[in-house]
């Protein structure tokens, strides 16, 4: 089912447009461990993650609430809350630099600059005390140290490029003034603010209509096919991530389950988490029929089942399940599966 | 599941104005907020109504008038032939005990303080001739079998719960009172994917089991398509169209309706490049201040003179097989069919 | 009322995904901890349990449990009744603290210790029936107000607005003035009256929240009367903002009996308060410290645990970390 030659680029393989050099990607997790001091005990919210990012490219992180896939980008910005997080294994090279091993002032230099995120609910974070054109202007400020002219101008410009209708004049409105989807724009506009070379985007569209929702979708496509920036869209939402997505990788429990070719995971899905999630949607030919649904019900952190941590929930479950946690098999030399019976689930067959 | 029989809720002409004030004293009336302007259907006996429309298109208005929790401004709400609209005290009470809601949030609309069976068995506090005392325990430990949990839970506080259990919670505090309708509010937004198709299939076996009417209301096209015989369409208040599933899905006449299907993304990749989708411009109007004429004119790429002068209204038009108020109303294929 | 449906709508979705990063653990735990066999226990009965792991609770409790024991069974503590003129020697006044006299004594002659210990139901029963008055009160009150809303929230919030506006110690003073003659219940009366106002606010606050989530629509949707609803689901979910303040307001309570009583205007003496006692001691502190010092300190750590354990008691009901 690798055959057909996707028109985008693969796993680690250079893009020729922006030039990188070797076989290293624009930004790389490895082997990433995120845990959590709580009253209860320790979460561990990521265990082993690893993707990586080549510049044009769109990674789609697809999970629900608790897979880890929030702070896994939460990681890679820099921005876990201090006291209680605690990355005790793993690397994030930027550029083959270990984000990781920087000080905290070489940190912020990427943040923000280099690496820029957009959040779900633009509202809280967008202050409300500053005027938009203010906030946007503060990023040229702070960071190139424009003049209060130049940035204010340089706001506008970019208030246009994310299509804010009549930026001049909406430069000095505060963030509640805007709607939804205009807030929004103004996220994405600080966010590109410094033609950063990684944007990631966590749940940009859930807080968002439909129709709003696809006029934002279709902004991001357009600033990263402008820019050849890399973007990493973390959502919930298996119908955006087929809309934009390059790759896609796939997360439960704090672990990748699934990552492949975003073609390769919606025709044949080599993960049974994957394939229920497919399989659960509401299709038109399944009307009137009960939906398919997974079982269960997520797994707590706290208290996470030994082995596979699906297996509670699992269709293809079998003793080992229970026992060994199953590594990332590789299948083919673009996706892989986090499953011991791999080979049953792209079959199609119930073990 | 064929809509059948008798009408169980009739509404018309509902109309909800919410005033708009200023001032912290001496109130002043500076305009109204038109949530919902003038909405009419009916609900048969066993059938499933699907609302779909974009926030602020008065959805959970609607939900709340029809509930009788918001005094509507105008227009009738009949549940079983009783008006409720105006409806107070004894009669308003009697009338809940044939329709009640299920919320959205599941977090939110259980009492943190209250153990399961409590609000479970609350129905029956507030109506005692529904239930002899005795009789009370039993039938909440039904009700949470029927909803798929374990009936030694009624001790149990809500925050021990995942999401999806708290819904079903929510579902039997609903169908406590063997309602002949439902009322569904975003049932199912607010739980994980994994879990929506797990309360979306509860919702279908309640249905064929008891002969419940649902009204629901959601923003998910997808889900509103699997579970619904009708579905309507609102926009700033009002209903514009209005037809069967298929109808709606398969050849919807409205061009908001047409943004909205082609807008909703697919979760297939295949061909993603060739799919034509209409992106709508802009937000919708402030429902205190809705455009003359047809309200989706100002981000309609049909609009002409006559749409700002003369309100389109939900009737069948030539060339479809169901309402629509849209002046050039013209079916129009644009859901993939996923 | 579209507008305000569509924050709400957005909130849940909110909920949804995952949140900041200290909450990801919230969403799971909820759910993992139904499957297995979790005890039975309510909000309360989950800060009980978590307030008894507190170091910070227990100190404070302990602390508060002595000091209630010294106001209900002075006996226990010393031999010595100070209410008992006979007990003050002139001639021993202003001695160092010794085997006898563990403070020392006053300028009376009187056991400093004696004193310090029977001092301490004055200002616990001045402490306690403040709070009991404020938080029923300001509670029923700002229940009322809260949701009712309209004209009586209108007023009792002007209301309150005024009494905010009257510096308390001033408030106090004048109050007691009226009555000439200070004893525990004037005290009483002049605190309440000015501190109701605080509970009040509170509990209106509270009030507010619970009034609009969900659960309440879902009980008025079942036809719950208001009585009801206010007792069943509001009062319920809004009482333990106020049970935090009230915790840390009996501390304040006790302090401003002793600064009252210490400005002459409150409990007067043959009656023992420590306010009353430090007063006394004061002209002459430089030659004897010990009469002043003790009741000050004794003051001071009550004062203080009535605070740690207000504290303790809001961080164990805060549900954001739970």
């Amino acid at each position: 089912m690798n055959q057909s030659t996707p028109p985008f680029p693969a796993w680690g393989i250079p893009d020729p447009v922006r030039g990188v050099t070797g076989t290293e990607p624009l930004l790389a997790v490895d082997d990433l461990h995120v845990e959590f001091a709580t009253r209860q005990g320790t979460v561990k919210a990521v265990n082993g993650v690893s993707y990586s990012l080549n510049p044009g490219e769109t990674l789609a992180v697809l999970g629900e609430s608790g897979s880890g896939k929030s702070v896994t980008a939460q990681a890679i910005m820099g921005i876990l809350d201090a006291p209680q997080a605690r990355i005790p294994r793993g690397r994030i090279r930027f550029r083959g630099t270990d984000l990781l091993r920087l000080k905290e002032d070489a940190r912020a230099q990427v943040r923000g600059r280099r690496i820029a995120m957009v959040f779900q609910d633009a509202l809280s974070a967008l202050n409300p005390v500053f005027t938009v054109g203010s906030q946007i202007a503060e990023m040229f400020r702070v960071h190139q140290g424009m003049s209060r002219r130049d940035a204010e101008a340089r706001a506008v410009e970019l208030m246009d490029r994310v299509r804010i209708p009549g930026a001049r004049q909406r430069l000095h409105d505060y963030p509640h003034q805007f709607s939804g989807g205009m807030r929004q724009r103004i996220m994405i506009a600080m966010a590109i603010a410094l033609d950063p070379e990684v944007l990631i985007a966590d749940e940009p569209t859930t807080a968002l209509d439909v129709t709003v929702q696809a006029q934002i979708m279709e902004l991001l496509a357009e600033v990263q096919r402008d820019s050849g920036m890399g973007m990493i869209l973390i959502t919930h939402d298996l119908g955006v991530v087929a809309d934009v997505a390059d790759k896609i990788v796939v997360m439960y429990g704090g672990r990748i389950v699934e990552n492949a070719l975003v073609h390769d995971v919606y025709r044949t899905p080599a993960h049974p988490y994957t394939k229920g999630l497919l399989e659960s949607i509401p299709r038109v030919d399944r009307k009137g029929r009960e939906l398919y649904a997974i079982s269960g019900t997520p797994p707590n952190l706290l208290d996470m089942p030994p082995g596979c941590a699906f297996a509670p929930r699992c269709p293809y479950r079998q003793d080992n399940c229970t026992t060994e946690a199953p590594p990332l098999y590789r299948i083919g030399s673009t996706r892989g599966s986090a499953c011991h019976y791999w080979r049953e689930v792209l079959d199609g067959s119930h073990g | 599941m064929a809509a059948t029989g008798e009408a169980v809720l009739e509404v018309r002409d509902l109309v909800k104005h919410f005033p708009l004030t200023e001032g912290a004293v001496f109130r002043k009336q500076v305009g109204v907020i038109r949530a919902v302007d003038g909405i009419s259907f009916d609900l048969r006996r066993g059938e499933t109504l699907g609302i779909v429309g974009e926030s602020g298109c008065g959805k959970s208005t609607l939900a709340k008038l029809l509930m009788g929790l918001e005094r509507p401004t105008g227009g009738s709400v009949r549940v079983c032939g009783r008006e409720i609209a105006d409806a107070k005290g004894a009669d308003l009470k009697r009338v809940r005990r044939t329709i009640q809601m299920v919320m959205q949030d599941p977090y939110t609309s259980l009492n943190p303080r209250m153990t399961v069976g409590d609000i479970i068995g609350e129905p029956y506090e507030i109506h005692p001739d529904a239930a002899p005392k005795g009789d009370r325990r039993r039938r909440v430990q039904a009700l949470l079998e029927l909803v798929g949990l374990n009936p030694d839970d009624v001790n149990r506080y809500p925050h021990q719960f995942s999401g999806g259990q708290r819904q079903r919670i929510g579902i039997a505090r609903g169908l406590a009172l063997q309602p002949q309708i439902l009322v569904c509010d975003e049932p199912v937004s607010a739980l994980d994917v994994s879990i929506q198709a797990q309360v979306i299939n509860l919702l279908a076996r309640l249905q064929r089991e008891l002969g419940l009417a649902y009204v629901f209301i959601a923003h998910d096209l997808s889900v509103v398509r699997h579970i619904s015989d009708r579905v309507g369409v609102m926009y700033l208040g009002k209903m514009i169209e209005l037809g069967r599933d298929a109808e709606i899905y398969g050849q919807p006449a409205h061009p908001y309706t047409q943004a909205l299907l082609s807008a909703a993304p697919v979760p297939d990749p295949d061909g993603r490049e060739r799919r034509g989708r209409i992106v709508l411009q802009g937000d919708p109007p402030s429902p205190a201040d809705p455009p003359s004429g047809c309200r989706f004119r100002t981000r309609c790429w049909k609009a002409q003179d006559i749409c700002a002068q003369q309100e389109p209204l939900l009737q069948l038009r030539p060339g479809t097989w169901h309402e629509s108020a849209c002046h050039f109303a013209q079916v129009h294929d644009v859901m993939p069919s996923f | 009322m579209s507008d305000t449906a569509a924050p709400r709508a957005r909130h849940a979705k909110h909920a949804r995904s995952s949140g900041p990063p200290s909450k990801p653990p919230a969403g799971p735990s909820r759910g993992g901890r139904a499957a297995r066999g979790a005890k039975p226990a309510g909000l309360w009965g989950d800060a009980w349990q978590d307030l008894r792991r507190r170091p910070l609770f227990i100190a404070s409790a302990v602390l508060i449990g002595v000091i209630l024991l010294m106001a209900v069974a002075p006996g226990l503590f010393t031999s010595v009744d100070p209410y008992d003129a006979a007990t003050c020697r002139l001639g021993d006044a202003r001695q160092a603290p010794s085997a006898l006299h563990w403070f020392g004594t006053d300028n009376q002659g009187c056991d400093t210790y004696a004193r310090t210990v029977y001092g301490a139901s004055n200002s616990l029963l001045v402490g306690l029936c403040t709070t009991v008055v404020t938080v029923v009160a300001g509670g029923l009150l700002g229940l009322v107000a809260g949701f009712r809303g309209g004209w009586p929230d209108a007023l009792l919030s002007r209301v309150t607005e005024v009494f905010f506006a009257i510096p308390s110690v001033l408030g106090a003073l004048l109050i007691l003035a009226v009555f000439r003659t200070g004893t525990v219940w004037t005290v009483t009366f002049a605190l309440a009256v000015l501190a109701w106002p605080m509970t009040f606010r509170i509990m209106r606050a509270a009030v507010i929240t619970a009034k609009s989530q969900d659960y309440v629509v879902a009980a008025r949707a079942l036809g719950a009367s208001n009585r009801r609803i206010m007792f069943r689901h509001i009062l319920p979910n809004s009482i333990a903002s106020v049970i935090v303040v009230a915790t840390i307001n009996l501390g304040v309570f006790i302090a401003a009996e002793a600064g009252l009583s210490f400005l002459g205007v409150g409990i007067q003496s043959p009656e023992i308060s420590w306010g009353l006692m430090i007063a006394d001691a004061r002209p002459r502190f430089l030659e004897a410290a010990s009469p002043l010092l003790f009741p000050a300190a004794f003051l001071s750590v009550t004062v203080l645990a009535f605070i740690m354990l207000g504290d303790a008691v809001r961080d164990a009901l805060d549900p954001k970390l739970r």
